[in-house]
């Protein structure tokens, strides 16, 4: 056998240099120059040995692989490369393929150690990991078990279903309530008839997902029949989904505070010599009735004065007064408390009940009488028989028809008239008469300074499309803050300014008052902006410096002529003749657009609508709410109102119907065709913040 | 006082993390299934991530040599993750044998291996926090042991901010261990950059965003270079990977932009 030519023959003299740049690309780059260099030198020359001698063992190619994966190339495409570079080497047919496959084989073999060796080394580090996080959640269950079960507020969890799951050693206390008396029981069942208004709603809608938590203070029954009062913070517990999952409830006992409170409310409230409710309890009352009632709800107010009384403090002294005092308000809320009438004291001798619910005039001079026939009796104060009369202002009206403040004005100048007219009697309200006494009170005396001393201020009413309630307009009206009188609306005074011709610069006041305000909305909100409406009285258009007053207020304020509407009465403009004619007129000229105010209610000449540079009709509140009143099976007024309508539409006029107070007039009206819509249904005057709050919500509070 | 200990999340071996992602783009094995599912998928979008992988890598090692080299022994490696090879500490104390390291990360998986790996040597430590909370990192007595003497420090910030989200305020972070460090300190930073491959660098995005708790946040070259406010940057300045004093300049390539990363080294004054 001839001598194999392997024998002398070697790897390229360039090997070297070939595998050092095998090595240098890839997994190289991330290593530094010497050690590459040297790994290099390494492996090279242990494949250089194993390829020149075959009597050599091919564990040196072993090894170069086993080194190489230890300097970190543990890519697959390096042995490739390597793999090949050998196989091009110009050594013997059987020693090629064997220092190749040493070489694979060292190479997979540390591979496989070190991936080992790498995954047990993770492996560890993972058991290691929860190995902590088991331990911190023990530490940390522990901690939450201590602070949940000693906390000093009572804490409650309970699932969506208001099942209670769990509760702690506070919360059994505050409810003086064993374990099993909360186990598996109902949220839903803790319930107590002084729940404020809503609560179980927020709670109804916490379950729900639809709120996240709700405070509220809320009394509660203890196991032996206490009562507990408490803040409670209720807040939704949602899962990993979002969906709610349970409901946490800290409950904090403030029942000492609560009876404080209540305490110095009392006191606040009452009258402490009399124990009656004092003026501000009254009022609370009073007012509350006005905020949401039915629409044709009334209510009665007795204003009582006691006649002669200065004379018992004047010669019996005050210890006898006063004890008379508390005899009169004793035996006044005997009588009529269990009727279900508040009886209060104003102050002094005066009195006062509220009928909270009252049909009518005769129902109020009833209690009045009642009053007399109460008193009537003598009095035994001290060891004396004291004989003491009372005057009676009564009233009894529509709550839509009046505000709190004009009601108790009324009885109380009814009452004037009733001691004027001789006493122990009662006299009831008259509206003319009012109306004439408030002018003759106060207004006439009061109103040349009030406006400087800006004592009016100015409240918006909103006008909505009847189709799809938006706001479209608001009507400004006057109010005035009488320093006495507390604040009167534009009724109560308007009239007597027009009489004495305050009306010309309390008209142009309003004008800029609120065609500013109009331009500051349009400037802030641009086209979400309502149009504002303003009221002109007769005179105002009578006035030849009228139109030069609007254009100048609409220079200066920078509003589109056409944001303007000023509402008109029919009684303004006689006939087509009419001086005032031009004016409204040059107005409409302008721009600016007209609108006839109270439809309905005057002359309601159809045909003059026709002659006016008019572009919009207000049909009188009294027009929309009677047809409801005479029932809805009487559609007569109905039929008037839609006869209007379609009448207004044919002259090209928007069609607002003022009176709207619910739903079924909104309804009726926009199937009538009616634009817009005005009304208690829409919104009463309000300050200007909370129409800028309507305008930015698009929707009212 | 001690914070109260809240369970560490992050435990479980089925979402992709990207400290064993990234060891895994370095040919290791240190991961698991979900991390390899996810830096496959990862390397079928961009081929070339285990090459820059690597390259930041490298820079990591040429960064610290340098600092080593200008007389730093003391590092702080934030973000430190899975070293497998050229850890921080090896690297410095093949100049300084005693160099000191606190590496900081927050997965806890990387935390615990960190620990194994050096729970016989006394000069390095590993600290579990989380770095966008800088104040509760600068008061770990690890850190407030490496700050105390006043040396200058080597703050390592590696591929590792752009996991940081801008609503984390990245910025105030760099400011935060700025003045916490005595002057003379060093940052060294990497960091992903769409600039060069901006929808390679999308889809990489929108992947760790899908699949890791820690989605990745691409910046431009002006914002990291702002990260650079009160550091001087030492030359070369803020350039790409390779290109950062290269031991051999032909490591840096015909292409250093397709490494993706911007990386600068800069310097307390």
């Amino acid at each position: 056998m001839r001598e194999s030519p392997s024998a002398v023959a070697g790897p390229a003299p360039d090997f070297t240099d070939a595998w050092s740049h095998l090595l240098r690309s890839g997994p190289g780059l991330a290593l530094p120059p010497q050690t590459l260099r040297r790994v290099a030198a390494t492996t090279a020359d242990l494949l250089r040995r194993a390829l020149g001698d075959r009597t050599c063992d091919t564990a040196l190619a072993e090894q170069a692989g086993t080194l190489l994966v230890e300097a970190h190339f543990t890519d697959p495409e390096i042995l490739a490369a390597a793999v090949a570079l050998l196989q091009i080497q110009p050594a013997g047919p059987e020693r090629v393929p064997a220092v190749a496959g040493a070489f694979a084989s060292g190479w997979a073999a540390a591979l496989r150690e070190r991936t080992l060796r790498e995954q047990e080394a993770i492996q560890r580090a993972a058991f290691r990991a929860r190995e902590d996080a088991e331990r911190a959640r023990n530490a940390s269950e522990a901690r939450f078990r201590a602070l949940f079960e000693h906390a000093a507020i009572g804490i409650g969890i309970a699932d969506v279903d208001g099942t209670i799951v769990q509760f702690n050693q506070a919360l059994r206390e505050l409810l003086g309530a064993r374990p099993e008396d909360l186990w598996g029981r109902r949220v839903t069942e803790l319930v107590h008839p002084e729940d404020a208004p809503g609560v179980w709603e927020a709670y109804e809608d916490l379950v729900r997902g639809r709120r996240e938590r709700f405070q509220c203070d809320k009394p509660y029954y203890r196991r032996d029949g206490e009562v507990v009062w408490t803040h409670l913070t209720v807040s939704l517990i949602r899962d990993e989904h979002g969906e709610p999952r349970y409901q946490v409830a800290m409950v904090e006992d403030i029942t000492d505070r609560y009876r404080l409170q209540e305490r110095l409310r009392h006191q606040a409230t009452h009258d402490p010599l009399t124990g009656l409710p004092n003026r501000t309890a009254f009022f609370e009352r009073l007012e509350g009735l006005f905020e949401q009632p039915p629409p044709d709800a009334r209510f009665g107010l007795c204003y009582v004065d006691l006649d002669g009384f200065k004379v018992v403090n004047d010669s019996l002294g005050h210890e006898t007064g006063d004890q008379l005092l508390t005899a009169v308000a004793e035996r006044l809320d005997a009588a009529l408390a269990p009727l279900g009438h508040l009886v209060a004291r104003l102050g002094g001798d005066e009195f006062v009940v509220l009928l909270e619910e009252c049909r009518g005039d005769q129902e109020a001079v009833a209690v009045a009488k009642l009053v007399l026939t109460t008193l009537a009796r003598p009095f035994l104060v001290g060891d004396q028989q004291l004989t003491i009369g009372a005057s009676v202002g009564v009233l009894a009206q529509r709550i839509a028809a009046t505000t709190p403040g004009a009601a108790v004005r009324a009885a109380d100048l009814t009452l004037y008239r009733s001691k004027e007219a001789g006493r122990g009697r009662w006299t009831l309200f008259d509206p003319t008469h009012n109306a004439r006494a408030v002018s003759r009170y106060a207004i006439s005396v009061r109103l040349p300074v009030a406006l400087d001393r800006g004592e009016f201020f100015v409240d918006y009413q909103p006008l909505c499309s009847l189709a799809d309630g938006s706001l479209v307009a608001v009507e400004a009206l006057v109010r005035w803050r009488h320093p006495e009188f507390g604040v009167l609306g534009p009724d109560e005074f308007v009239g007597t300014a027009e009489e004495t011709g305050l009306i010309m610069p309390l008209g142009r006041w309003i004008l800029e008052r609120a065609v500013g305000q109009a331009a500051a909305w349009v400037r802030r909100y641009g086209e979400a902006a309502p149009q504002i409406n303003v009221n002109l009285a007769v005179r105002q258009i009578r006035n030849p410096g009228l139109v030069h007053d609007v254009t100048s207020i609409l220079d200066s304020t920078g509003l589109e002529p056409g944001r303007l509407e000023l509402e008109i009465t029919e009684s303004a403009v006689i006939g087509p003749e009419d001086e005032s004619l031009r004016a409204l007129q040059a107005i409409a000229d302008a721009g600016v657009s007209l609108a006839v105010d109270d439809f309905g209610t005057g002359w309601s000449n159809l045909a003059y609508l026709r002659d006016l540079p008019v572009s919009g009709l207000k049909i009188a509140g009294a027009f929309v709410t009677d047809p409801h009143r005479a029932g809805t099976d009487d559609p007569v007024g109905w039929r008037i109102v839609g006869g209007l309508v379609s009448l207004a539409h044919a002259l090209g006029l928007t069609v607002t119907a003022e009176g709207v107070e619910n739903s079924q007039h909104a309804r009726r009206l926009r199937s009538l065709g009616c634009d817009w819509g005005q009304g208690w249904y829409f919104g009463r005057p309000m300050r200007p913040e909370r129409i800028a709050r309507w305008i930015e919500r698009g929707r009212p509070d | 006082m001690r914070r109260p200990e809240w369970v560490p999340a992050g435990t479980d071996v089925e979402t992709p993390n990207a400290a064993r992602v990234y060891d895994y783009y370095l040919g290791g094995s240190h991961n698991f299934e979900a991390d390899r599912d996810m830096a496959r998928q990862a390397m079928a979008l961009w081929p070339d991530l285990p090459v820059i992988m690597r390259a930041n890598r490298a820079f990591l090692r040429r960064a610290v040599q340098h600092l080593a080299a200008l007389g730093i022994t003391r590092f702080l490696d934030i973000g430190s993750g899975i070293p497998t090879f050229g850890a921080v500490h090896e690297v410095a104390r093949a100049v300084h044998p005693r160099a000191r390291v606190v590496y900081v990360d927050m997965d806890p998986i990387a935390v615990a291996h960190s620990r194994l790996m050096l729970q016989d040597d006394p000069l390095s430590a590993m600290v579990m926090a989380d770095m966008t909370d800088t104040g509760d990192l600068l008061s770990r007595p690890e850190v407030t042991d490496l700050l105390a003497p006043g040396e200058p420090v080597g703050v390592l910030l590696v591929a590792m901010l752009h996991f940081v989200t801008d609503a984390e305020d990245p910025r105030k972070i760099v400011g935060a261990l700025r003045d916490a460090v005595p002057p003379g300190s060093h940052l060294v930073l990497t960091h992903a950059s769409r600039e060069s491959r901006p929808r390679q660098a999308d889809s990489l995005a929108e992947l760790y965003a899908r699949r890791t708790t820690t989605p990745l946040v691409m910046r431009t070259r002006t914002d990291v270079a702002a990260f650079f406010d009160g550091w001087e940057l030492l030359p070369p300045g803020l350039v790409w990977l390779s290109e950062w004093r290269p031991e051999d300049p032909e490591s840096v390539g015909p292409h250093p932009e397709q490494m993706s990363g911007l990386a600068g080294v800069g310097r307390r004054p």
